[in-house]
């Protein structure tokens, strides 16, 4: 784990209103690497992911506590701008939502809102980003027709391509793949190994299998306290808690 | 009788009395708009359409009633539409349910609960005396802008609440601000809806009678106003007036319906123009 230290949360606990969801929950995460949350439903781990980038922030009865760190500057800080935030970690969601506008002007939105009008830089970013997605090959002839005409795993690369553009530093995906046949999963995990020479990756899954094959570093979660964190392949066949390996192993959860 | 036969004969007179329900409320409409078209078809011609009434009223024909409807449902639409939207804004999309949203709410629906002629008093008092606009198309404009507020409202909060909410999401989580997810997302996506709702806004703006007797509306004018302080002649006012203070009541009992008729036929054309709108901005944007 030589890589350089891109995020981390320090201590951080997590309140909806009274509701404690995550308590305590110290990790790292590293340049150019995968990390997987895995853990059963409400274990917090899809909590956890939207607070890195203040996702929560529009739920008013969210309560933060502890630091997130991003270049080791606390997200939550007293000065920082949550859009900015947004703009250096990006986020996929567990259902594509590509905005009911045509393919070329979905993913060239978010460099529209940062202000960039000018229309060759428009076309060879969301060009490139397309490309990155690996899914410019299908629709380049179609830019111009809606993104809802396409197939769920085409949209689901279209919102990867769509959080590309903007640059971010950090992708932070919620079960990417959850809602799409095999195939299409196949296509988005071949994608996230792609993309990890990029970005440092942030991947909440329900499947075991999918962890394993994808991620560098895994996380359990359970019942909103972080049970254990190690490499991937530690985890998957000589995880150090009981309660981690009868999670992996399906006995509970 | 067994019980499957019994539960048959339920099925067929609930889906009788639930069809013959909706087929009565055809048959009214197309009921009325036989008989006003029966009565009214033979006041209907060009002289009726272009020219203003003569002879007491009893003969020539509506044109400056015409323009005066169009030029207050218009001006209530630039009125409300504004500020029906941007306050359906606030409460969806800002406002923090509370106490102070429960009576903004509150104060709403009882706007749509007020009934019409108060709306005409509290123009006549407020825009007319107090403002000093006079009787005009300003005073009817924004009288008439103040009654369909709450249905304008309404419907946009419903639109906007329509909006998916992964679609604020996706914005947000692509650094939008608030305000350009609201501008560039949420507002695109609602639009369709909120004009539906205006177009029953522009329906009630236009067949008002009380707002604008003492607000906006001329018993007689033969000249077209020339600006929005000008008082004008007005269509559902014109058929009252014919109907109920001419001398000549009874004889100008087909030029009432031909104006019934025009103004029916002026508030569907408003709303075609509304629909076609909508119709081209979904097949923009589905979701």
């Amino acid at each position: 784990m030589s890589n350089k230290m891109k995020m981390a949360t320090k201590n951080m606990t997590f309140h909806y209103g009274a509701f404690k969801a995550l308590d305590d929950i110290t990790l790292e995460f590293r340049e150019n690497q995968v990390t997987a949350l895995i853990g059963p439903s409400g274990c917090g781990k899809s909590t956890f992911l939207r607070s890195l980038n203040r996702m929560n922030d529009i739920i008013p009865a969210a309560r933060v506590e502890g630091q997130v760190l991003l270049d080791g500057e606390d997200v939550y800080g007293p000065n920082v701008d949550v859009v900015e935030i947004r703009k250096r970690v990006g986020m996929v969601f567990q259902k594509p939502n590509p905005f009911p506008k045509t393919i070329f002007n979905d993913v060239a939105y978010g460099l529209r809102i940062k202000g960039i009008k000018n229309r060759g830089e428009l076309q060879a970013r969301v060009e490139a980003s397309l490309k990155a997605a690996a899914i410019w090959d299908e629709v380049k002839d179609r830019l111009n027709e809606s993104a809802l005409s396409l197939s769920g795993g085409q949209q689901q690369r279209l919102c990867i391509a769509r959080a590309l553009a903007i640059e971010p530093e950090v992708v932070l995906m919620d079960e990417p793949a959850s809602a799409l046949d095999p195939i299409a999963t196949q296509k988005i995990e071949e994608l996230i190994r792609e993309l990890k020479k990029s970005y440092t990756i942030i991947i909440v899954t329900h499947n075991m299998q999918q962890a394993a094959r994808i991620s560098n570093i895994t996380a359990f979660f359970y019942m909103g306290r972080l049970i254990e964190v190690d490499k991937t392949e530690t985890i998957f066949t000589k995880p150090s808690l009981k309660q981690t390996e009868d999670y992996i192993t399906g006995r509970f959860g | 009788m067994d019980f499957r036969q019994k539960r048959k004969l339920v099925e067929a007179i609930a889906f009788f009395i639930i069809r013959s329900s909706a087929v009565i409320i055809c048959l009214a409409l197309a009921i009325m708009l036989g008989f006003l078209f029966v009565k009214g078809y033979r006041a209907i011609n060009w002289t009726f359409l272009t020219q203003p009434p003569m002879d007491a009223m009893t003969r020539g024909g509506i044109f400056p009633a015409i323009v005066g409807t169009f030029y207050l449902t218009l001006g209530a639409i630039l009125v409300a539409f504004p500020l029906g939207v941007a306050s359906a804004i606030y409460l969806n999309e800002y406002a923090i349910e509370g106490r102070m949203v429960r009576t903004i709410r509150l104060g709403i629906n009882n706007l749509a609960g007020v009934p019409s002629v108060v709306f005409g008093l509290f123009g006549l008092g407020l825009f007319v005396v107090f403002l000093g606009f006079g009787s005009s198309i300003l005073s009817g404009s924004l009288t008439l802008g103040f009654l369909i507020l709450p249905v304008i409202i309404g419907a946009s909060e419903e639109a906007l609440k329509a909006v998916p909410q992964t679609y604020r999401e996706a914005s947000l989580a692509l650094g939008g601000t608030k305000w350009q997810t609201i501008y560039r997302v949420v507002l695109p996506a609602a639009l369709p809806g909120i004009l539906t709702g205006s177009i029953l806004g522009i329906g009630r703006a236009a067949g008002e009678t009380a707002p604008i007797m003492f607000t906006a509306a001329a018993f007689y004018t033969s000249k077209l106003p020339s600006s929005i302080f000008d008082e004008v002649m007005a269509l559902p006012y014109h058929i009252y007036v014919l109907a109920t203070a001419g001398t000549h009541i009874e004889e100008t009992r087909h030029l009432q319906y031909g104006t019934a008729l025009v103004l029916i036929a002026l508030v569907l054309g408003v709303n075609l123009v509304a629909i076609i709108m909508r119709t081209r901005m979904r097949r923009k944007q589905t979701y």
